[in-house]
């Protein structure tokens, strides 16, 4: 089988050519560096992605702090872990890099804080 | 009335106008090769430009070596900015650049004109806007810039709407994307009136490919209903003249437009400074040092030209931030310049203007995708230089370093694509 994926590892956006059987990579042309042989083994056998969104904070100077997953997380998982940040409110102050859920799904990826929130008075 | 009694003047060897990545690079770099004298004026209250709302990974890649998000990409350079205690003013506007380089702000503590030696411009950009590309129908709610949709979802805890249709394919476009699907929205279209996405191929990938949201090249919004509230919109394919045609036209069910056609440099304020702007690219034009038609007066990040990396707004701004402060000592070579020429197939390329004693890295934009292009520069019929790409696209910016040794002798300099 032969699919055409591009890398998404880095702004450059290689386009691949990846050419594999039942799982099994084939070869790969096209990528510019090494990181874009392992995204088209992991893109055929268990595509992931990082996933960046938002969690609501009570008395913070913003109603949202944004946040990531600090490694990807299988695609499979991306909207299970979107339902259940929904579901979540923390309080401020937030500090970046801070961990609001630990190893997500059994990914091993934490959920961690990308910006500083700071604690308004009432 | 304001009275001359009322500014408050101060003299300084710097400004930096904009607080958005090119502007705390260009600071940092200002302050670490000498400038002590030095302030950054930010019209929002906050630093980092648009990047707070840019909650996406793929930031830093280049600089960091890491794919960081927008917020964490520019908290590293606040912390560096305060490390080097140079000051800021938020919420503070500038609002003329007069010829001798005062410039005026309005602030919170009153209306400041500080009395600069240089000055580096660093406002960023905006959105073109429904007005800017006319489209007819009635004006509902429920029609946004794709970045102001992003400043609400992301910063303000506030959906846009349900059911979306999404006009332009531009990197800011193709995230929204995926957020408002992400966030359980629908999206139901991506329109792009060109053959081709807007954006970078990566965001292509994983914003919409990912999701399945379908794409529908060579088409347009030519029509927007509803009262009170977007209804509908009407999308029509185009020719090769981007010209909508009546054939296949559609209906799609929707409550939300979202625009994302285009970026434009927030040049306003380098007029009042008679500073000549570039029609093509709507920045400024410039030479190696960044230095504009003004002396003393630099440009570098998205007000410059619209950049896809950040990274490579940083690295822009460092190097104005270094020229300005070259400038500043006295310690500029002031040399003849030769101007550099964007030949067929090159929608543009910066640096303007060379002196071609030093090493230079020149950014331009191919105007079609294509395959297996080679760019060529030459000195009248003189080819001096190829670069061969396997794939170039007008969404990503190419860089091409000369050498001194290969511009040293040359009277011309034009740039083009190969056949
Ligand atoms: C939605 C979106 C997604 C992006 N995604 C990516 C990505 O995934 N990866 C990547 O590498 N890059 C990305 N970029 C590009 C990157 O964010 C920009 O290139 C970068 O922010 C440009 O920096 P800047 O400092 O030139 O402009 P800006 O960030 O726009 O900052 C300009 C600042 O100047 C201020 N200002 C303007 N006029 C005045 C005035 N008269 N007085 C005082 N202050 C003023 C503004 O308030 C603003 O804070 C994205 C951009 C957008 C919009
Ligand atoms: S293959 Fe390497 S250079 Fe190409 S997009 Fe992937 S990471 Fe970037």
């Amino acid at each position: 089988m032969k699919n055409e994926i591009i890398c998404i590892s880095c702004p450059l956006g290689c386009y691949l050519t990846v050419n594999h059987n039942q799982n099994k990579l084939k070869n790969v042309i096209g990528n510019r560096c090494s990181l874009g042989l392992n995204y088209a083994k992991k893109e055929i056998l268990n595509p992931e992605r990082t996933l960046t969104t938002t969690v609501k904070v009570s008395n913070g100077n913003l109603p949202l702090v944004s946040v990531k997953t600090s490694q990807p997380i299988p695609k499979n998982k991306i909207f299970s872990a979107m339902k259940l940040l929904a579901k979540i409110k923390i309080d401020a102050p937030v500090e970046i890099g801070e961990k609001i859920i630990q190893n997500i799904f059994d990914t091993n990826a934490n959920v961690i804080a990308t910006k500083n929130i700071i604690k308004m008075k009432k | 009335m304001i009275k001359l009694s009322d500014i408050l003047f101060r003299e300084v060897a710097l400004v930096i106008i904009g607080g958005g990545p090119a502007g705390l690079a260009a600071a940092i770099s200002a302050k670490k090769n000498g400038i002590r004298d030095l302030i950054i004026i930010e019209r929002n209250d906050w630093l980092g430009g648009i990047l707070p709302q840019c909650i996406h990974d793929g930031f830093g890649i280049e600089i960091f070596d890491e794919a960081l998000t927008g917020p964490e990409y520019a908290q590293r350079f606040i912390d560096e900015l305060n490390l080097l205690e140079i000051p800021y003013m938020l919420n503070s506007m500038a609002l003329e650049i007069t010829l001798d380089k005062n410039v005026y702000v309005a602030s919170p503590e009153g209306l400041f004109c500080f009395k600069a030696k240089a000055i580096i411009l660093a406002m960023g950009c905006r959105e073109r806007t429904r007005g800017q590309i006319c489209i007819p129908g009635t004006r509902p709610a429920g029609v946004y810039t794709a970045g102001v949709a992003q400043n609400l979802i992301n910063l303000k805890n506030m959906m846009v709407g349900k059911n979306i249709v999404i006009l332009g394919s531009g990197d800011v476009g193709m995230i929204m994307a995926r957020r408002l699907t992400l966030e359980g929205a629908k999206v139901h279209a991506v329109v792009e009136i060109l053959p081709h996405t807007n954006g970078l191929p990566r965001n292509h990938q994983q914003c919409l490919i990912d999701y399945e949201i379908p794409l529908l090249l060579s088409h347009t919004v030519t029509e927007i209903q509803g009262r009170n509230r977007v209804n509908s919109v009407t999308i029509s394919p185009v020719n090769k003249e981007l010209e909508s045609i009546k054939l296949n036209q559609r209906k799609i069910t929707c409550d939300t437009l979202l625009l994302s056609v285009g970026l434009i440099p927030e040049n306003e304020l380098s007029k009042t400074s008679n500073v000549k702007l570039n029609p093509v690219t709507g920045g400024a034009f410039v030479d190696e040092n960044l230095e504009t038609s003004v002396s003393g007066v630099f440009a570098c990040g998205n007000v410059l030209h619209v950049h896809d990396v950040v990274d490579f707004v940083t690295l822009e701004a460092e190097r104005a931030g270094k020229s300005a402060s070259l400038y500043i000592f006295g310690k500029q070579t002031k040399s003849k310049r030769i101007r550099v020429e964007a030949g067929s197939g090159i929608r543009y390329i910066l640096p303007n203007f060379i002196s071609k004693k030093t090493d230079i890295e020149m950014s331009l934009r191919v105007k079609h995708p294509g395959e297996q292009v080679s760019i060529g520069f030459f000195d009248g019929k003189k080819l001096l230089k190829t670069k061969k790409f396997r794939k170039v696209h007008p969404a990503q910016m190419i860089k091409i370093k000369l050498k001194e040794s290969e511009t040293r002798a040359i009277k011309t300099l034009k740039v083009r694509v190969l056949q």
